[in-house]
């Protein structure tokens, strides 16, 4: 009986955290629109959200097509298509692996960061200190770094897209000894619609995701500096897990209306 | 000017506030006071509109500021200045930056008659201009964080109403000294009206005319400092026991050394 009771509160909470979730998202989105437009700040937080993420989109990219291409090129060679090699890599990349490295990695970076912005902010009531001033926190914090999210995740996606393929590449060439003209070509041959708009769809949704939860979770982190801790530990794990499951319904979406394009 | 009438405030299922009922009149200048957790701070929340009370109405010239729409608080909040615990700078924001942040935010003004307007209000503030303008709130010491938020509070919005968060917690004698000094210039130059929030007893004796003792969300006492020394309620008289031995030396240096007599 305890047990239910226990599985029953934690629902309620739980069915209550997702309808806030939901309510502030639609005040962000809100606030998107209409004066006064932070155009100073936007362009900062793109700057710190795509320029500090780009060395760990650079080294995650390559190291992980690396990874997927070493794997994919023995098993491959058992069946005799690791001239296939190439095809594979840019299915695999641009559909899946990038758009998911590169949302795990700025949802990582960068949410825990403006979690724990946001949160240090209100523990310390300078978000009160703007209210009082007559200004909107939400549309002055959350806004820029939404849109900053907005444009810049798929920026980072395509840059690591490419750097996994150009890392897969090497790894056909001088490890499975495919030729450079067999792979790229097979590369050319899969970038087709389908493929290309799941690889940009998926980093639009992931953007808004990274940017709902890390600013709900600052804006309602409570009990100062633990308190802001672990606002930014479930903003991470939060972020980190939905874009996964997230991207698995995507996929499955996807796939059935535009199966076509494939 | 600023009334509470019967206002009741629970954060969530906590009570913090349980008909709450006092004015404060034009130029008055007001300390409430009680122990730590007793609700104090929540009430100049209350009066802010940063919170809004399960019953009861908050009234500032007149118009129940819980009840109006965010566009009507941001005017009515114009007339309100408010310091927060601890200043509430924006720590990424330099000295100038911060008590100018309204004039930037909400005018066109010049930038040097911007920093013309800081400068005059650092030099009002007893701060040297040309020492701190340019310098972060982390490089400033409590007592000189405490009065460029007052610098910012009052160029923001050229109040009527000022409201003070605790404001000589945590300060040294000579600062809070400096802080008091200001507050007292501030009623007494602009006819400012004052509500301050303080557990300090000697600090609230040196600003204010009227004594409002807040105990376990309820209203304990109202009234001037003799009536405070001769409550005998329980309630007050808890509070009060600890002070005692100050109380008597404060109210003596005020009320008898002053020349007004007990």
């Amino acid at each position: 009986m305890q047990i239910l009771s226990a599985v029953n509160n934690w629902l309620k909470r739980f069915a209550n955290e997702l309808q806030r979730l939901f309510y502030f998202s639609l005040r962000m989105v809100a606030a998107l629109f209409g004066r006064p437009f932070y155009v100073a700040e936007t362009l900062e937080q793109m700057y710190l959200i795509g320029v500090g993420s780009l060395y760990l989109i650079v080294l995650t990219g390559i190291f992980a097509g690396q990874g997927m291409a070493l794997a994919y090129s023995v098993e491959l060679a058992d069946f005799g298509a690791k001239n296939y090699l190439g095809r594979i890599m840019a299915i695999a990349i641009i559909r899946e692996l990038g758009p998911i490295l590169a949302g795990l990695m700025v949802a990582a970076r960068v949410a825990s960061g403006i979690t724990a912005e946001i949160g240090a902010m209100k523990s310390s009531n300078q978000l009160d200190a703007m209210v009082a001033f007559g200004i909107d926190p939400i549309k002055k914090i959350a806004v820029p770094r939404l849109i900053a999210l907005v444009i810049m995740v798929p920026v980072l996606t395509i840059i690591c897209d490419a750097i996994a393929i150009l890392g897969a590449y090497f790894v056909a060439d001088f490890v499975a000894h495919v030729t450079p003209t067999m792979y790229w070509s097979n590369v050319r041959g899969r970038l087709i619609f389908g493929n290309l708009f799941i690889g940009f769809f998926k980093p639009f949704v992931f953007s808004f995701i990274i940017a709902f939860i890390s600013c709900y979770k600052g804006f309602t982190s409570e009990g100062g500096t633990k308190g802001v801790g672990q606002a930014t530990t479930n903003s991470v794990v939060m972020a980190s897990i939905t874009i996964l499951t997230v991207n698995f319904f995507i996929t499955k979406v996807v796939f059935s209306l535009i199966k076509g394009y494939l | 000017m600023i009334g509470l009438r019967e206002v009741s405030f629970s954060y969530g299922d906590r009570p913090v506030l349980r008909n709450v009922s006092f004015s404060v009149g034009q130029s008055e200048s007001a300390v409430v006071m009680g122990p730590s957790g007793s609700g104090k701070s929540t009430i100049l929340r209350l009066i802010l509109g940063l919170e809004t009370p399960q019953q009861g109405q908050v009234l500032i010239h007149g118009q129940d500021i819980s009840t109006l729409k965010e566009k009507t608080k941001r005017e009515l909040r114009k007339k309100i200045g408010m310091v927060f615990q601890d200043g509430a700078l924006f720590d990424s924001l330099t000295v100038g930056e911060n008590i100018g942040y309204y004039l930037l935010e909400h005018t066109r003004l010049p930038f040097e008659e911007i920093t013309h307007r800081v400068r005059r209000m650092l030099g009002f503030v007893g701060l040297d201009a040309d020492e701190i303008i340019d310098k972060l709130p982390e490089q400033l010491s409590g007592g000189m964080r405490r009065r460029v938020a007052i610098g910012r509070a009052l160029l923001s919005t050229d109040p009527k109403i000022m409201l003070y968060d605790e404001p000589t917690t945590g300060l040294d004698p000579q600062a809070i000294d400096n802080v008091l000094n200001l507050i007292k210039k501030l009623h007494q130059e602009r006819s400012i009206s004052t509500i301050a929030v303080t557990h300090q007893i000697v600090d609230a004796f040196d600003i204010a005319d009227r004594f409002i003792v807040v105990y376990e969300g309820e209203v304990a006492f109202d009234g001037s400092v003799q009536e405070l020394r001769d409550c005998r309620d329980s309630r007050v008289q808890a509070f009060l026991a600890p002070f005692r031995s100050s109380f008597a030396g404060v109210a003596r240096r005020r009320f008898v050394d002053g020349g007004q007599g007990l």
